[in-house]
Formats: structure tokens, sequence, C-alpha cells
């Protein structure tokens, strides 16, 4: 990463898959596919698969982690071994703990945590099939999970990534792109608010491009912010 | 109102517009005078608030509350108590009993015993510490019943308009039933099977007007 490669992701204004710089991926979103979960949600960009689930607010053990003023959140990101071509060796890795942790703090500002003191709130994210993008996939994932289990939220959380290929910007990129791109720049926001909730960045970016690429991710992130509000409501809609 | 029409839905974060000057109230919040909603749910408006009803989520105890729990521990001097909420429940030996106890001598499991369903109040709940009193009215010991579960939301759905659906369960199936707030309903008598049908069909279908007439025909 960093560096160009010589595949070329980008001709005549498509990119590998025949998408324009800005098209996001094919997506599909489900809630309520874990029954014993509190909250649970599936969530595929194009090849990309996450699913969520969450469990609590409950009450936090070990007792040395509670807050006696808030309630905390403990982030699990996971991918499966068989989830990309070269098995992921399973168990705690230095990526999946950072991922773990970025999640973490992207809900922390949504959840109304200081009705709950004392308790925890579990968020599993299981990466099934990984193509670029897991990071974004799994905060969206997560939201609806949230949202699905009833817990108070300030605002849903909205992932999207964004990139530059050969001076282009563009949106959600693929497992190629993400390898070989100059930069990446994952976003999660607040779609209502206008709020980041997690900013990260891989290469290098001017000042303007990374602006830039902030307006396109915000701009077309409410595509999956309509996307999200559609599969909350369907589930009512008999 | 037409039948089976559905309720309109919001989701956290959306903005409520009423058109009316309403105050924000249970499930919603306030920032930059709009109202917006906490929860997967459907608005109401009460009086001069308008709040949004969870269609699903955990018990959040309030004081005032009346809840069923089950008892599972017994301590020194009191009774840890399951309400189905993120915290454990203590109900006080001296919220519990009227008579002088002396606690050196007397084993507690006279009083209640894990397992033993109770009715009963919520009396505080700052910073995680539920506490129960048996001192309310209609506070007792449950014997003899089935309990089932519901989402702790759905139980104004359940009582309906000054209890107008549980009467009519009630009434039709000939039995006793107790709603608690957190979502645990005991029923006892003659048709148990057919109230816990009803039961959970105003669960599945909470949302949807004109539930009534459809309990009423499932009962009938």
């Amino acid at each position: 990463m960093g560096k160009k490669s010589d595949i070329v992701l980008i001709e005549n204004g498509k990119r590998l898959d025949g998408r324009k710089p800005l098209e996001i991926r094919d997506t599909e979103m489900k809630v309520g596919v874990i029954p014993n979960a509190n909250g649970s949600s599936y969530v595929r960009f194009g090849k990309t698969i996450a699913i969520a689930a969450v469990y609590g607010p409950k009450l936090l053990y070990p007792k040395h982690l509670q807050e006696s003023d808030r309630g905390i959140i403990q982030c699990r990101y996971n991918m499966a071994p068989f989830s990309v071509d070269e098995r992921v060796r399973p168990g705690t890795s230095r990526r999946g703990t950072e991922i773990s942790k970025v999640i973490k703090l992207a809900f922390e500002p949504v959840l109304f945590l200081e009705n709950y003191p004392k308790t925890g709130i579990d968020i599993y994210v299981e990466i099934i099939q990984a193509d670029g993008s897991t990071r974004v996939t799994s905060v969206n994932a997560a939201s609806l999970a949230l949202a699905n289990a009833g817990i108070p939220m300030r605002d849903l959380v909205v992932g999207l990534s964004g990139g530059k290929i050969s001076d282009t910007i563009i949106l959600d990129l693929d497992g190629k792109e993400d390898n070989n791109s100059e930069a990446d720049v994952p976003v999660a926001f607040m779609p209502n608010k206008k709020e980041i909730t997690l900013l990260q960045m891989d290469g290098q970016l001017t000042n303007e491009e990374l602006k830039d690429i902030i307006k396109n991710v915000m701009k077309n992130g409410e595509i999956v912010y309509k996307k999200q509000i559609e599969t909350l409501k369907k589930r009512y809609d008999e | 109102m037409e039948d089976e029409k559905i309720r309109q839905i919001v989701v956290p974060g959306e903005e409520i517009k009423t058109g009316k000057d309403l105050k924000s109230g249970h499930g919603t919040y306030e920032e930059n005078n709009k109202i917006y909603s906490k929860f997967l749910g459907i608005p109401q408006e009460f009086g001069s608030f308008i709040s949004v009803i969870p269609l699903s989520g955990p018990y959040l105890p309030k004081v005032g509350d009346k809840v069923i729990g089950i008892v599972t521990d017994v301590e020194k001097a009191g009774w840890i108590v399951d309400i189905k909420c993120p915290w454990q429940a203590f109900l006080p030996l001296s919220e519990a009993v009227d008579e002088f106890i002396d606690i050196k001598k007397v084993n507690l499991n006279r009083y209640f015993e894990p397992d033993d369903i109770i009715y009963s109040e919520v009396i505080d709940t700052r910073r995680g510490d539920v506490h129960l009193t048996m001192r309310s009215q209609m506070s007792r010991k449950l014997k003899e019943g089935v309990i089932v579960e519901i989402t702790p939301s759905k139980v104004p759905r359940l009582i309906g308009k000054d209890g107008s659906m549980i009467n009519m369960i009630k009434d039709k199936t000939k039995t006793t039933i107790r709603v608690g707030q957190n979502g645990i309903v005991w029923i006892s008598g003659e048709d148990i099977d057919k109230a816990i049908k009803a039961i959970k069909l105003i669960e599945e279908k909470s949302h949807i007007y004109g539930l009534t007439n459809e309990i009423e025909k499932l009962l009938s």
C-alpha cells in the first residue's frame, strides 16, 4: 500500500468490476438473523459479508471492568478462517484487536451509556467472507444489530470507505483495490448529525484529497443509510 | 382508523415531526429544539409529550413500577430477585416483613425461597441498585401459575386502554392474570393455553391497528 502497483485498477473511468468511481457495490441487509441474541444483523457489500450479534446490556463481570456511572461496550471483531483465499489463523490478532477497538469507539458517542451503569453491551462481529472494506461493513452490521436490540441510540451509524487510485477518488473499495490503492480511508458517521465517529487513513493523501473523500463518503453514505432504514422497517411491514 | 393498518415506525436518530408544539417524552431526546427518536419504535402522543414506544429492548426499571420477579438467592438481610432487567434487584428484609426478626435465629427461607415468584414494587433505581418493596398494595407471593415473558415495551398494549385488553382475556378464558411492567406475565386459572396464545399474538402484532377485534376472534 502507499505505492503504485502494476495492476491497472481504473480504465476509461471504469473500475475492475465495472463500477464508476463513486459507485457502491450492491448491498444486502437483514436483521434478526440470530434468534438467541438480543439483536442481530447480516450485511453484505459485494462479496464482503458480516454478521453481527448484540447481547445485553447486562451486569458486567469481572467486576473491576464495571463503571459505576455508565455502561461500557465490549466488541469483538473476528474473521472466519475461510473468509479469505489464504486461511486466517483463528484467534486474536493485532489487526483484529485494532478493529474491535475502533468499532467500540465508533459507537461510544452514539449510545446512551449513562442510562446503564455497571453494565456491558457485547457486540460480536464475524466476517464470514472478506473482500475489502470489512471494518465499515462491520460498523453497518453493528449499527443494525444495536437498533434491532432496542438499545437507545442517538442516531444510526453508517460506514463507508473511500480511497484514491491514480488521482481518482473512489468509494467502497473491494479487496484488490484495498491492497493496491494509493490510499484508503474508512469513515463511519452519524447521518443525521453529520458527525464522524470513525476516521482512519492508510496511504498518502493531500489535505484537499482527504476532505474530498470525506465529502463524497458523507454524500454517498445516504444510500447506505436509506438501505439501513428500509431494512429496519421492513420487518414490521406485513 | 382502518383495520390492520400499520402504525408509523421511526428509527433511532430520526426527527419526529408532529406539527404541534410537543415536549420530548420517554424514548426521545431533544437537540436544537428538534425532537429525535432513541429507538426503533412507534411514536405516540401523551398529552403535551411525544414518546417513542420501542419495538424491542431491555426493561429499564423505574420507581413505582409493579414488577414480577423470581427470587434467586437468600442473603443475610434480604433476597436477590431476578426481574429481567440488566441489574439484580434486591428485596431488603425490612421492606418484606412487618414483624421483628432476629436474623441470627430465623432462617429467611421461611418467607421467600429461591424460585418463588413475587409481585412487588420498585422503590429505588439509583446507579443500578434496584430495590424492591412488598409493602405496596397487591404485593404478594404468587403461587400455582404459569409465567410467560413478553417484550417489556409491549406491556401497555397487552393491558389496553383502562385494562380493556387484559380484562377481555381474563373474562373469556376464566383466568387470573398479573402483568409486571418488566414483561413477565403470571397466569393461573382454567384455560391457560388459550390465554398464552392470545398474549403471544399481542406481542407479535402490537404495531397493527384493530388488534382488539383479532384477539376477540381468537378467544371466541
